[in-house]
C-alpha cells in the first residue's frame, strides 16, 4: 500500500505503469474484489457524474435560492465564442459549477472527494474529454488517478472542511483533478505529482466559510476556480514546470495550516464570508432568523 | 490509515449537499438503525460542533433520520425523511449541544421503542466516511483500517468461542478483538476487526448463535 505521493510515483515508475493502474491493483488487493467489479463500480460513479453535469448545464435551482443557473450562463457564453480565457478551461468551470449546483439542490452526485468539492474532478474530466477524445476506459482511469492522489491526502492530511478548511476539500479535489488531467494527456507519473503540488500550493489557506452553513456560497464558485486552477497547473506540469516543494510536503503543509485554522473558519458559518453583513442577511432570510450566536 | 478504498475518495454516490454532514450523517443513522435491528419509535439526536451549528443548511437532520429509516446515502427519500418518519409515527427530537467534542462533526443518537433503546455516538470524518466511537456506553476503539463487526451479546460462557468458530469456518482471520461489558452476566459487546470482507450470510449465521443479540458490519 502506498503511503505518500513519493511511494505512489515510485511504484508507477518502477513497474512502468500508470498511477491509475497502481490504484486499481491496490483496490483489488485491499478489498478482495475482482478487477472487473472494481472497474464497473467506478464506471457507475462516472455515470452519476455525467448525469449530474447534464442536469446542471440544463439549469437547477437550490431550495434556498442562493445558487443555480450559473452553469447555463457559462455554457451560453462559451457558445457565443467571445471568451477571453479559453474554451476548455471555461467548459471545465461551467461543468464544475453544474455539478455543485445539482449538489446544492439536493440532487444525486458522486463525492470527489467530498460533496462540497464534487464539481472539480468531473468538471475537468468532461471538459478535457472534448479535447483528448478518451475511451470510456480512459475516463474511468482518470477517476482512479484522481482517487490515488486523494487517497494520500485523506490519509496524511484531511479531506474534511470542518477539520481542515476548504483547502482540504476543493484544494484536494483540484490537486486530484490536475494529476488526473496530466495522466490522461500523456504526462509522466512525476508530472502528475508536480501538477498536484502546484495546484494545492495555490489553494493553501483557503477557509471553509459557507453562508448560512449551506454548501452553496461560496462553494459553487470555489469549485469553478478549483477546476480552473487544476487546468492551468496541469498545463504547467506538462510544460515541464516543477514544484520546488515536493508534493508530500505541500500536503503536510496543508494539514498543518488546517490544524491552526480557527474554528470559525472551519465549516461553522462563524466567520469569513458567512459573517459578512450580506452573509448574515441571507442567513436570516433563509432561516427566518439568525442562527445562534457563534 | 483511515481510508482504505479508492471509493472512500471517489464516492459515495449520494444526495447532496454535504458528504460529511449529509452522507456521513445518514450513515451514522443507518448504523444505529442496523444495530437496533428494527425501526425505532422515537429518537433523541444530539448534535455537536459543526453539526450543531450548520445542520439545517446541510440537511444533517433529514439525513440522520433517513438513516434511521434505513435509507442509503443515495436514496432520494432522504429529502423527505422528516415527513416520512412523522407518517410512520417516529417521534424525533433534535438537541443542539454547546459542548466542544473531540471531533467537529459528532452526533449522539439515542433511539428506542417499548422493547428497548440504544445509544450511539458517531463522528463523520470526511468524504462520507464515519466512525462509531461509543455504543451503549461502551467506548469503541476501531482503527477503521479493516472491516469490523460489532456483536452485541449476552455475557455468557461460550458466546465468544461460538463467534470465533463461525468466523474460522468461513476462513476469516481476526486481526483485533475487544470484549467489553458493563455488568457481569448482562449485555456485552465484541468489537472484531477482520482481514477479509464479510458477507451478509455470515452475519445472519452469527445472529442465529445462542446469546448473540445483534451483529453489524460497520466498515466496508
Amino acid at each position: 500500500m502506498f503511503r505518500n505521493v513519493a511511494e505512489l510515483v515510485e511504484l508507477a515508475v518502477s513497474q512502468n505503469k500508470k498511477i491509475s493502474e497502481i490504484m486499481i491493483e491496490q483496490e483489488v488487493g485491499v478489498t478482495g474484489r475482482s478487477r472487473e467489479e472494481v472497474l464497473s463500480f467506478m464506471d457507475r460513479n462516472l455515470k452519476v457524474m455525467e448525469e449530474a453535469v447534464e442536469r446542471g448545464i440544463k439549469g437547477v435551482k437550490s431550495h434556498s435560492g442562493l445558487t443555480g443557473g450559473d452553469a447555463v450562463l457559462l455554457q451560453k457564453y462559451i457558445e457565443k465564442g467571445n471568451f477571453l480565457s479559453g474554451e476548455t478551461i471555461l467548459d471545465a468551470v461551467s461543468k464544475a459549477v453544474a455539478t455543485n449546483e445539482v449538489n446544492a439542490a439536493m440532487g444525486t452526485i458522486c463525492a470527489t472527494p467530498t460533496a462540497g468539492s464534487a464539481g472539480v474532478v468531473p468538471g475537468t474530466l468532461f471538459a478535457v474529454k472534448k479535447k483528448l477524445n478518451p475511451t470510456r476506459e480512459q475516463m474511468v482511469s482518470f477517476l482512479f488517478t484522481a482517487g490515488a492522489f486523494g487517497f494520500v491526502v485523506a490519509n496524511n492530511a484531511s479531506i474534511s472542511g470542518a477539520a481542515g478548511g476548504c483547502q482540504a476539500e476543493v484544494g484536494s479535489a483540484a490537486g486530484m483533478a490536475a494529476a488526473a488531467i496530466v495522466e490522461m494527456a500523456g504526462g509522466t507519473p512525476q508530472q502528475c505529482a508536480e501538477a498536484m503540488a502546484i495546484t494545492l500550493k495555490n489553494m493553501l489557506g483557503l477557509v471553509c466559510d459557507p453562508v448560512a452553513g449551506l454548501v452553496e456560497v461560496p462553494c459553487v464558485k470555489r469549485n469553478a476556480m478549483g477546476a480552473a486552477n487544476a487546468m492551468v497547473a496541469a498545463d504547467m506540469a506538462l510544460a515541464g514546470v516543477t514544484s520546488r516543494i515536493p508534493c508530500d510536503e505541500v500536503i503536510e503543509a496543508m494539514y498543518k495550516i488546517g490544524q491552526t485554522m480557527p474554528t470559525a473558519l472551519r465549516e461553522t458559518a462563524g466567520g469569513g464570508l458567512a459573517a459578512t453583513p450580506t452573509g448574515r442577511r441571507l442567513e436570516a432570510k433563509i432561516f427566518g432568523m439568525p442562527l445562534k450566536e457563534k | 490509515m483511515k481510508y482504505r478504498s479508492v471509493f472512500d475518495i471517489i464516492g459515495p454516490v449520494m444526495i447532496g449537499p454535504s458528504s460529511s454532514h449529509t452522507a456521513g450523517a445518514a450513515r451514522i443513522g443507518r448504523v444505529a438503525r442496523s444495530l437496533f435491528g428494527r425501526e425505532p419509535k422515537w429518537a433523541n439526536i444530539s448534535l455537536y460542533g459543526s453539526f450543531a451549528k450548520t445542520y439545517k443548511g446541510h440537511g444533517t437532520d433529514v439525513a440522520i433520520v433517513g438513516g434511521l429509516l434505513d435509507f442509503d446515502t443515495d436514496d432520494t427519500r432522504i429529502i423527505n425523511a422528516l415527513d416520512i418518519a412523522n407518517e410512520r409515527g417516529m417521534k424525533i427530537q433534535f438537541i443542539e449541544e454547546d459542548a466542544v467534542p473531540d471531533h467537529p462533526n459528532t452526533a449522539r443518537v439515542i433511539i428506542g421503542d417499548h422493547n428497548g433503546e440504544l445509544e450511539l455516538v458517531g463522528i463523520s470524518i470526511g468524504g462520507g466516511k464515519i466512525e462509531i466511537t461509543e455504543l451503549n456506553g461502551f467506548v469503541l476503539k476501531l482503527s477503521g483500517n479493516h472491516p469490523a463487526l460489532l456483536v452485541v451479546h449476552n455475557d455468557r460462557f461460550g458466546a465468544i468461542a461460538s463467534v470465533a468458530n463461525t468466523l474460522a469456518k468461513y476462513e476469516i482471520n481476526i486481526g483485533h478483538m475487544e470484549v467489553s461489558r458493563k455488568e457481569v452476566g448482562k449485555m456485552a459487546l465484541m468489537t472484531i476487526e477482520v482481514d477479509e470482507n464479510v458477507d451478509d450470510q455470515l452475519l445472519e449465521e452469527l445472529e442465529q448463535l445462542p446469546n448473540i443479540l445483534k451483529v453489524t458490519k460497520i466498515v466496508d
